[in-house]
């Protein structure tokens, strides 16, 4: 197989973001439209494209630093659908406000993508470092491109220094799996770690680092600190993007560098992940209660959901791999959903962010009450909703592990949990609306979106194997 | 003994310069230890026999960065004393953690294994080596694709930069002199017409 064969999807995609800038560049101003469709058939181009070739075994291209395979490819299948799907929130958001800036944010979020894309197929611990800074580095710009806002601003640079100082934590440990191991590539560095017994020690000091700089991505505890407030300080499609493929993208990283590179240290970095896991089940939830504003509850959610997340890669087992990337698939269907239901409601004097907001939402909207409460629903691991079979798959490989206790804890946080999404579903079914409250006003695509996206999850809860066997199959060469 | 005396010197200069970045009360002179800084680096880089990217670290860093850096902090208008507030408060925990964590690293990447007998000193090139030209023929092979990467990385920080600093709106006013000439009259004259004279208000008060 030819190198520029391999590396087509994410080729195309650089040259057809430069386009989109240039469409922005020279028609946005007249045809705002104009850049959302080139947006959108980039992604649409780059999803067949990536669709198109799945790999019957692992290849490699560039010398080692890239590799095409199954989970690569159905990674980036998702995260490229996930985009395409947040484009259309963001055009809604953005025909509401027609003074926020709009131009940059497609020609970002596709720059992203790409980071994103190459971090899900990296092979190399430089590609997944500069895979990993061209993503974040897009998302810290989309923070804070509202730059007249004083929280986004203030959101903006708290990722930045965050993140920045995350990747200096992830460069030193990745510098020290270079000084012990002597290699870059991740397939040689397993190979390596099995003879270095009397370095174990270093190995895992260099781990330790690493764990950071994946914790830092996902957001989980106690790494976990930009999150409250670049979901409620950013833009909410900015927020919806973040808080949907990047995750995603942060899975496809520690599948590589924990899995690929380092599976031979598995039973040490099972030990940092329970801590961080059980940490992020407990707090997230608990601070989650507390919260009144939409926006930051669903953040706190987000920390506890990765928390979950990882009990899938503790069992450290195919099934449990397949388990957790069907968890976080799902996870960014609903939260794309839920961030969806905000950018409906809101109106062009500003966010319905409050939970107040949604008061009385079954009787001013049913239809799109009744999708919301399917999210929610689903989040909270309701039967038969995708939420549910996401956690049931997730704990039967905790159990499988052996982990019984770990698997009981996360039972009762998720029951913690449940509180603050029912609140949710009290405050739209059974509080009355206030009398001024106006109806619900929605462009029909938009509508047609978010009830899809709803609809989804639902489906999904009713036949899960659809996805499931995708996730099996892509964690295949993962079993012993 | 005489390359163990400079690597030394170097690194003390580093340390205390990196030291100094973050403790120095004035901005400017903190852009100027990061400088001196960076000269250290570059002389523990040529000890270590990349000489090329010693010599870029000056040229690009040195030259060209921190100059830019310090106009930026010099146009800046910092504010010390609100920066510094609560630095000396959390001082106590942050020197108990920072010298827990350093004694930690020194223990696992001390001497017990990075040393010379687990980690072998590499043969010294022979005088016909050619530094840069082995950084480039990796650089364009085998690290094709890293290279192409942070090509692109830098491209989004440009567009960031222009997004996040561009203001649409146009901020300076210049004369246009093809419209200044075409000027007419009905432009810049307006002929109102109306009572020669005002008549004084029939109840005016009498002063």
């Amino acid at each position: 197989m030819n190198d520029l064969t391999l590396i087509m999807p994410e080729a195309s995609l650089l040259v057809l973001a430069c386009a989109v800038l240039l469409v922005d560049a020279f028609v946005g101003r007249a045809r705002p439209d104009a850049t959302f469709w080139s947006a959108v058939l980039s992604c649409v181009v780059v999803l067949a494209q990536v669709a198109s070739f799945v790999p019957e075994k692992t290849l490699f291209a560039f010398s080692g630093t890239l590799r095409v395979d199954v989970l690569g490819v159905v990674l980036k299948t998702f995260v490229v659908a996930l985009v395409l799907l947040s484009f259309f929130y963001a055009r809604e958001h953005f025909s509401k406000r027609p003074g926020e800036r709009r131009g940059e944010y497609y020609p970002l979020a596709l720059f992203a993508t790409l980071g994103m894309m190459i971090l899900v197929s990296a092979s190399s611990l430089l590609t997944v470092y500069l895979g990993l800074e061209l993503l974040s580095l897009s998302l810290y710009s989309l923070v804070a491109i509202q730059r007249d806002s004083l929280p986004a601003s203030e959101a903006g640079m708290k990722y930045f220094i965050l993140g920045a100082l995350a990747s200096g934590l992830l460069l030193y440990g990745m510098s020290i799996l270079y000084g012990v191991a002597g290699t870059l590539d991740l397939p040689e560095l397993l190979v390596k770690i099995d003879n270095l017994e009397s370095s174990r020690l270093l190995l895992t000091f260099g781990l330790v680092f690493l764990v950071v700089g994946i914790g830092f991505k996902l957001g989980v505890v106690p790494f976990h600190m930009w999150v409250p407030d670049v979901y409620q300080g950013a833009s909410t499609p900015v927020t919806q993007f973040i808080g949907t493929a990047p995750k995603v993208a942060a899975f496809g990283m520690a599948m590589r560098l924990l899995v690929d590179g380092l599976e031979g240290l598995a039973e040490n970095w099972q030990q940092m992940l329970i801590i961080l896991s059980v940490l992020s089940m407990g707090l997230g939830n608990l601070l989650a209660i507390a919260q009144r504003n939409f926006k930051r509850m669903l953040a706190y959610s987000t920390i506890a959901h990765m928390g979950f997340l990882l009990l899938g890669l503790i069992s450290a087992s195919s099934n449990g791999y397949a388990a957790s990337m069907f968890y976080v698939t799902l996870y960014a269907l609903m939260s794309m959903g839920a961030f969806g239901s905000i950018i409906l409601l809101s109106s062009s004097q500003g966010d319905a962010d409050q939970l107040s907001d949604l008061t009385g939402l079954a009787r001013r909207s049913p239809w799109f009450a009744f999708i919301l409460l399917i999210l929610v629903f689903s989040m909270a691991g309701v039967p038969p909703f995708g939420g549910f079979w996401a956690k049931w798959s997730v704990l039967k490989e905790v159990v499988a592990a052996d982990y019984v206790w770990l698997a009981g804890l996360a039972v009762v946080f998720s029951l913690i949990g449940a509180f603050y999404y029912l609140r949710v579903v009290k405050i739209m079914y059974f509080d009355a609306p206030e009398p001024g409250a106006a109806q619900v006003r929605s462009s029909a695509d938009m509508g047609l979106i978010l009830s899809a996206n709803g609809l989804a999850v639902l489906v999904l809860g009713l036949v899960p194997n659809i996805l499931m066997q995708v996730c099996l199959a892509a964690a295949i060469p993962y079993a012993p | 003994m005489f390359e163990q005396i400079v690597f030394y010197a170097f690194a003390a200069g580093l340390i205390f310069a990196a030291f100094m970045v973050i403790t120095v009360r004035n901005p400017v002179h903190a852009a100027l230890f990061l400088v001196a800084g960076f000269f250290a680096s570059a002389g523990l880089w040529l000890l270590l026999e990349a000489e090329f990217l010693a010599i870029a670290l000056v040229l690009v860093y040195v030259g060209a960065v921190m100059v830019l850096f310090l106009f930026v902090v010099m146009m800046l208008d910092i504010n010390i004393t609100v920066l510094r507030e609560g630095f000396t408060a959390n001082l106590p925990i942050a020197g108990i953690v920072a010298f827990l964590m350093l004694a930690a690293i020194g223990l696992v990447v001390g001497r017990h294994h990075f040393g010379l007998t687990e980690i072998p000193a590499p043969q010294a090139a022979g005088a016909d080596y050619e530094n840069t030209a082995a950084l480039g023929r990796v650089l364009y092979t085998q690290y094709l694709l890293p290279f192409e990467i942070a090509a692109v990385v830098l491209l989004v920080a440009i567009i960031a930069a222009i997004a996040l600093t561009l203001r649409s709106t146009r901020q300076t006013k210049a004369p246009r002199p093809e419209r200044q000439v075409r000027v007419t009259r009905a432009e810049r004259v307006r002929l109102v017409s109306m009572a020669a004279e005002k008549p004084a208000p029939a109840d005016a008060p009498e002063a």
